[in-house]
């Protein structure tokens, strides 16, 4: 499209003074489940004590990834899979931001598993919100490391043959100071998540099991976007404080939902100050102590 | 005790100690890497140093997280860099070039090691000359300077921030192996006579500010993060207020500034040093430690009675064709010296255009080049028997 889309006057949306409104219509399908969780995202930056002015989100490549096109905040639209690295950076040098990544599971999991490991393990002070909707949507459906086994898509189409991740699991192995997962029908649950996750210093981790009825559930018969979210809403089971190997997600069995963990870890930044510099006060961008506000 | 961000005095270091402390003289607070021969040393210096100025050393994963960490670190405020060799500087690529089509400041030196692959880790080679030129995919102008000693390790990585600072894009050290390791003599000015620039910032309010509307000099102003304009920075490509356009005039627009910026400045970016180019016939090019060579070949054939003169390259990229140009009017024959299979002599035959033989003095990498090699060149040059 070359010319400008015709301005349809909508109503107001609540969530207004936080989009980027000349930016929307949006690109999501009908049905896709990113709508819900960006929704529940906004309510839950809306609700907080944070100024908007001191939130940033940092998101990578894929559908999910395009929520920093349309959020009216500091955000930044990076490399596929290089979210987590680039917002470590931004963090570490501006550290009064409170900074949300948001990705899908191919973005966060396949091309950027091994920062997420690391950014995990260093206990970077994020809200990681992870929008599964076990396939690679924006390029048409291809397989991810969360397809499930036997699932078709574009690049399985006699089912795929590999196991899918336990992200939740894999987050709290790695010492995410927060892991939770609800399915996308559970609003509250997901907002009070992301809500919970933004108040943790630390990492946090909030996983939401989504529709995506254009690729994956056309592939897989699995009917239109209501009936995926009913789907995947009646397959859930919610145990909290389960350990979370055996929080599986199994589309043919049960997807386990609740809040995994919650606990209180030093970041980085604590361990960074405490080593380096205990006689300083807190790294501030520009701080007198610090350097001369070059 | 406060520890002190310029070491005002003379000092006996290496390379990339010295690059360490440009960096920090030019303000530089935020250092994300990882450890590789030969530049690893930037990275313990910046380790030690950093926390005592209050900065920020991390060590990321690979290369590909250092790269995308001193992206975010710069949008939050902070003069950011990294350093590496040719196996990283292969990682990086991809954000380089994010880096680029976000116009991002920040410097990255490649302390050069011959490849390909992980070829010699401990010994030189310039043969990444092209791959910073190239090395991102699709089309950019980028901004290269090449030392030659520890001093100017420092001198220029101070230059380095000051022009990734000014036009808004990574900016490269191509370093070199023996330039990163040999202890030299590097004098480290005054504080105050130390040239600083930041970058430029809007001036204008949030409700009219466009991050990507160039001024007259084809820059844009730069919010950070933070700064209360909510920015949208993408790497797709993008209009003046940043959002995503997909179409061939947004690309076409967006593209035409980010090579604008550099080619209209060329003026203000190239460097070159000169020495005994008044009465030249045979002139040598080069860069890195193979300038030393050449400038003491240029010498010793200066000794023989021959006329030579060299050209040190100070900036590699953007590289200074008009000048190469209009000495080939006058001279028997150009000379480059570098320790690859002949890249920059490439981008000096074709300045020349015919004009005069370009003929290249190199190596594959693992040593340098003895200057004799360099000295019969001119030799034979100067007898017209190139």
């Amino acid at each position: 499209m070359t010319t400008a889309k015709a301005v349809r006057h909508l109503p107001p949306h609540p969530m207004d003074s936080l989009l980027r409104t000349e930016r929307i219509p949006h690109i999501w399908c009908p049905g896709c489940g990113i709508g819900t969780v960006f929704n529940a995202l906004l309510t839950a930056i809306k609700d907080s004590c944070y100024d908007p002015d001191a939130v940033a989100m940092v998101s990578g490549i894929g559908c999910t990834g395009r929520m920093a096109g349309y959020i009216r905040l500091d955000s930044f639209h990076t490399t596929h899979g290089r979210a987590l690295p680039f917002a470590t950076g931004l963090k570490l040098a501006k550290p009064d931001t409170k900074i949300i990544v948001v990705s899908g599971d191919g973005d966060l999991f396949a091309i950027g598993g091994n920062h997420f490991i690391h950014a995990a393990r260093r206990n970077i002070d994020m809200t990681v919100v992870c929008v599964n909707n076990f396939n690679y949507g924006m390029t048409g459906g291809q397989q991810a490391p969360s397809t499930p086994l036997g699932a078709k898509t574009t690049t399985t189409i006699n089912g795929s043959p590999e196991e899918p991740f336990n992200f939740c699991d894999l987050a709290a192995s790695c010492g995410a100071a927060y892991v939770a997962r609800w399915t996308a029908q559970q609003v509250r649950s997901i907002r009070s998540s992301i809500s919970e996750a933004m108040e943790k210093r630390g990492f946090g981790f909030v996983e939401v099991i989504a529709p995506c009825p254009s690729a994956f559930g056309r592939r897989n018969r699995m009917g239109n976007a209501l009936e995926m979210l009913k789907f995947y809403r009646g397959r859930s089971v919610i145990r909290s404080d389960i350990d979370t190997r055996d929080a599986i997600v199994d589309i043919d069995r049960e997807i386990v939902v609740g809040k995994f963990v919650d606990i209180e870890r030093p970041t980085f930044m604590d361990h960074y100050e405490k080593f380096n510099r205990p006689q300083m006060p807190p790294w501030r961008v520009g701080h007198p102590d610090h350097q001369k506000g070059r | 005790m406060v520890a002190k961000e310029v070491l005002t005095g003379m000092h006996f270091m290496n390379g990339d100690e010295a690059c360490c402390e440009g960096a920090l003289a030019a303000g530089c607070r935020f250092f994300a890497g990882y450890p590789i021969t030969p530049a690893t040393e930037i990275a313990e210096s910046m380790s030690r140093r950093l926390p005592q100025l209050g900065g920020i050393y991390i060590q990321m994963e690979d290369e590909i997280a250092s790269m995308a960490a001193i992206l975010g670190a710069s949008w939050g405020g902070v003069k950011s860099m990294t350093s590496t060799s040719g196996p990283g500087f292969s990682l990086m690529m991809e954000n380089i070039g994010l880096g680029i089509c976000t116009e991002t400041p920040c410097v990255v030196c490649n302390v050069q090691r011959a490849g390909p692959s992980t070829g010699l880790p401990t010994l030189i080679a310039q043969g990444d000359m092209m791959q910073a030129r190239w090395g991102s995919h699709g089309h950019y102008e980028i901004i290269a300077l090449s030392p030659s000693s520890p001093q100017e390790m420092f001198d220029m990585t101070i230059r380095a921030f000051n022009l990734s600072e000014t036009y808004r894009l990574p900016v490269l050290m191509m370093a070199d192996e023996v330039v990163g390791h040999m202890n030299e003599r590097v004098v480290i000015p005054y504080e105050d006579e130390i040239e600083i620039i930041s970058r430029r910032k809007p001036s204008v309010s949030r409700e009219e500010y466009l991050p990507y509307k160039a001024d007259d000099d084809w820059i844009a102003p730069m919010a950070n993060c933070g700064d209360g304009y909510r920015i949208h920075v993408t790497g797709l490509t993008h209009d003046e207020r940043g959002y995503p356009a997909m179409n061939a005039e947004a690309q076409e627009r967006m593209v035409t500034r980010l090579v604008n910026k550099i080619r209209k400045n060329r003026d203000k970016i190239i460097a070159t040093k000169n020495l005994y180019m008044d009465d030249v016939e045979v002139v040598v090019v080069s860069y890195g430690i193979s300038a030393r060579s050449a400038m003491k070949a240029v010498r010793d054939a200066r000794s023989e009675g021959i006329r030579a003169g060299l050209i040190k390259l100070e900036t590699v990229w953007p590289f200074p064709e008009e000048l190469f140009r209009s000495v080939a009017g006058s001279a028997k024959a150009l000379i480059m010296a570098e320790i690859n299979g002949g890249q920059m002599v490439l981008e000096l035959e074709r300045s020349v255009r015919g004009a005069c033989p370009v003929k290249l003095v190199s190596n594959f990498g693992g040593a340098i080049i003895h200057p004799r090699t360099i000295l019969d060149a001119i030799s034979k040059a100067a007898k017209g028997k190139l």
